[in-house]
């Protein structure tokens, strides 16, 4: 972004001769602006989007009426119980937040380092970012069993004298979520700024203009306004970027920090950031995929997209690998008796199949995106990706519930199955989802405009 | 003197440009006249044009610094009130001061606010919200948040004068040239 004229010529990513460009040739300011800004205000209503709206809507009732009657009855509902005080709830909220850090990923990490071909999906990919975190901040209030006292998890001088106790990792990842949450709104919002100053422009009908103009706040496109505004991005970015590695670190210190077998093992925290950045992508390859096609911005995500994701995802999925063969290695080597016979009852115990599956899903079946026809291959992409998010999702159940339900004791041992209610929520949340996304897509420009123009050749200041 | 007589009939002249590089170099020349209370105006950030119009350093960063410093040390400081001073806990015989376990709520306050205050400060170094703008009673100033590119001498300039001014930026060759009212 804030590149000089000589350093924009050698550090803009060059593609190698067969790569698919960054964006459509053709382009120009005025197309550019167009084709984003009409898919939100010309693009007539469309049958697929009703039904899509509709069916996510209707999970997100679902998710209502299990709320309900959660609040109503109790988290007895669920299929937790001691020895296994989390079930779905942590391992929803884990596979979530998760999903959030390949938004945060693309829009901060990529752009310090200077990746300008994420200027056409860091947009979505942080509303992505925002809605998964919304998705996660709810299982840790509902499985607080009283979650209207959620408001004690914060320091607040209250009339019982009472505050929290900062030496546990719970109130860390209170800390962490939180800050999260609000760094990653108030990115997205400041990025969509000068786009919404754009949609104003654009829009016909009096009261999306006002709208529009509420939210975008008059930007006028200073270049006073503008040198304030890069600095402040950057800045953003840059102080974004350790955040996206803590908040995972956090919730892996979270099982870390405590001394069950499987959890208390240093390797958590990178093993679970590059599982949220792996389960991330994963999650904007599903949504790229179709936004492209439905909206016809294949000349703005191209293939070059598609295929970097892809790798990123090789990449990270190999991390999580690493991780995998680590975690059995030291559960011999520690010579413990309670590590070795987790990792022996991951393999043959109870649970087995999920692990089993786990590994076939995150680790057996991506190795084919190291052929680049599969990574040419948009729906074998599509497919790999959903194989991830439910590999993923396996990986926190395998965690969790083989741990919690073999512990040090024998008598204290037990089996968990969930419930009809565990999964209308975790539906649910999938459903709330979608519906934030179906609705973004409708209102604002589900790519960055103004980066996008940043990408044209006339954007660069020629010398006289 | 009223302040109603001193004030000058139109805001400033917005010239129009066609491309980012015509933009600068007449922000260059306007500024080598000797005019200073101009702004250039684009729809992307163009790091040559805010430099063009004298503006090289902007204070965001010291915003972000500083709301950092006070974020990381009240959110220490919070912790050390709390478990220390106000509400001692004995947690596994752990000392009240544990400030390694301090660090990540630390971190995280420091995170918040640095960004916090970084973007409360940019909005408010930029004067926005601003819903209104006498530069939006020109229409084909609407562009500049597609295509186009205008360069605005203001009429608070002391080297603005109608006459000279609009003589200068003919000079300049832009595409377009208007009186921006108040």
């Amino acid at each position: 972004m804030q590149q000089g004229p000589e350093e924009r010529t050698i550090l803009q990513d060059v593609p190698w001769p067969d790569e698919p460009p960054v964006m459509a040739p053709g382009q120009t300011f005025g197309s550019v602006t167009d084709t984003i800004a009409d898919a939100v205000l010309k693009r007539p209503i469309g049958l697929g989007w009703v039904l899509g709206l509709f069916i996510a809507m209707s999970m997100v009732g679902v998710l209502m009426m299990a709320v309900t009657y959660l609040f109503l009855v109790g988290v007895g509902i669920w299929g937790i119980n001691i020895p296994i005080g989390w079930g779905f709830a942590i391992i929803n909220f884990v596979w979530w937040i998760g999903i959030g850090h390949a938004g945060t990923l693309i829009s901060a990490i990529l752009l310090l380092l200077k990746q300008t071909w994420r200027n056409s999906i860091n947009r979505f990919a942080e509303a992505m970012t925002l809605f998964a975190v919304a998705c996660a901040g709810m299982f840790p209030l509902l499985h607080l069993g009283r979650p209207w006292l959620a408001y004690w998890m914060f320091p607040y001088p209250s009339s019982m004298g009472v505050w929290p106790q900062f030496r546990s990792p719970l109130v860390w990842d209170v800390f962490a979520v939180s800050t999260y949450a609000t760094i990653s709104a108030v990115f997205w919002y400041v990025g969509l700024v000068p786009d919404l100053a754009t949609m104003r422009e654009k829009a016909k009908h009096p009261l999306t203009r006002k709208m529009y103009g509420i939210l975008g706040m008059g930007w006028r496109g200073s270049a006073r306004h503008w040198k304030n505004y890069e600095a402040l991005y950057i800045l953003l970015a840059g102080i974004a970027t350790p955040l996206v590695l803590s908040v995972h670190t956090v919730v892996s210190f979270d099982f870390a920090v405590a001394i069950m077998p499987g959890w208390h093992t240093t390797i958590f925290p990178p093993y679970f950031v590059a599982g949220a950045i792996y389960s991330g992508f994963a999650m904007v390859l599903v949504l790229a995929i179709p936004i492209r096609k439905y909206y016809h911005l294949e000349g703005m995500i191209t293939m070059r997209h598609l295929q970097n994701s892809a790798k990123i995802m090789l990449a990270t999925g190999l991390i999580v690998a690493y991780g995998y063969a680590f975690e059995a290695f030291i559960a011999f080597y520690s010579g413990s008796t309670y590590e070795r016979f987790m990792m022996q009852n991951r393999w043959f115990g109870q649970y087995a199949v999920f692990y089993w599956m786990l590994i076939l899903f995150n680790i057996l079946i991506p190795q084919v995106l190291w052929f680049p026809k599969v990574r040419a291959n948009i729906k074998a992409l599509f497919c790999i990706s959903l194989v991830i998010l439910v590999g993923m999702w396996l990986e926190r159940f395998v965690i969790i519930v083989t741990s919690l339900s073999r512990d040090f004791l024998p008598s204290s041992w037990g089996h968990y199955t969930a419930t009809r209610w565990d999964y209308a929520i975790l539906a649910g949340t999938i459903g709330f989802f979608s519906m934030a996304m179906f609705i973004f897509i409708r209102i604002m420009p589900s790519i960055s405009i103004f980066e996008m123009r940043t990408l044209l050749p006339e954007a660069e200041v020629k010398a006289k | 003197m009223s302040h109603a007589q001193l004030a000058p009939p139109i805001y400033g002249l917005l010239a129009e440009f066609d491309t980012a590089t015509d933009l600068v170099n007449a922000t260059r020349s306007a500024y080598a006249a000797g005019y200073r209370k101009m702004d250039a105006y684009s729809p992307f950030p163009i790091e040559e044009a805010s430099e063009a119009v004298g503006f090289h350093k902007s204070r965001v960063p010291l915003i972000v610094l500083v709301g950092g410093i006070l974020g990381g040390a009240s959110g220490y400081g919070l912790q050390y009130w709390i478990n220390c001073i106000s509400y001692p806990l004995n947690i596994g015989g752990k000392p009240y001061q544990s400030w390694p376990a301090f660090i990540v709520p630390t971190f995280e306050l420091t995170i918040l606010f640095a960004g916090l205050c970084g973007v409360f400060g940019m909005f408010a170094l930029n004067g926005l919200p601003m819903p209104h703008h006498p530069l939006f009673n020109v229409d084909r100033f609407s562009r500049v948040t597609r295509d186009k590119f205008f360069l605005c001498v203001e009429a608070a300039d002391p080297k603005f004068d109608l006459a000279d001014t609009e003589l200068f930026m003919r000079s300049l060759q832009p595409a377009s040239i208007s009186e921006v009212p108040h």
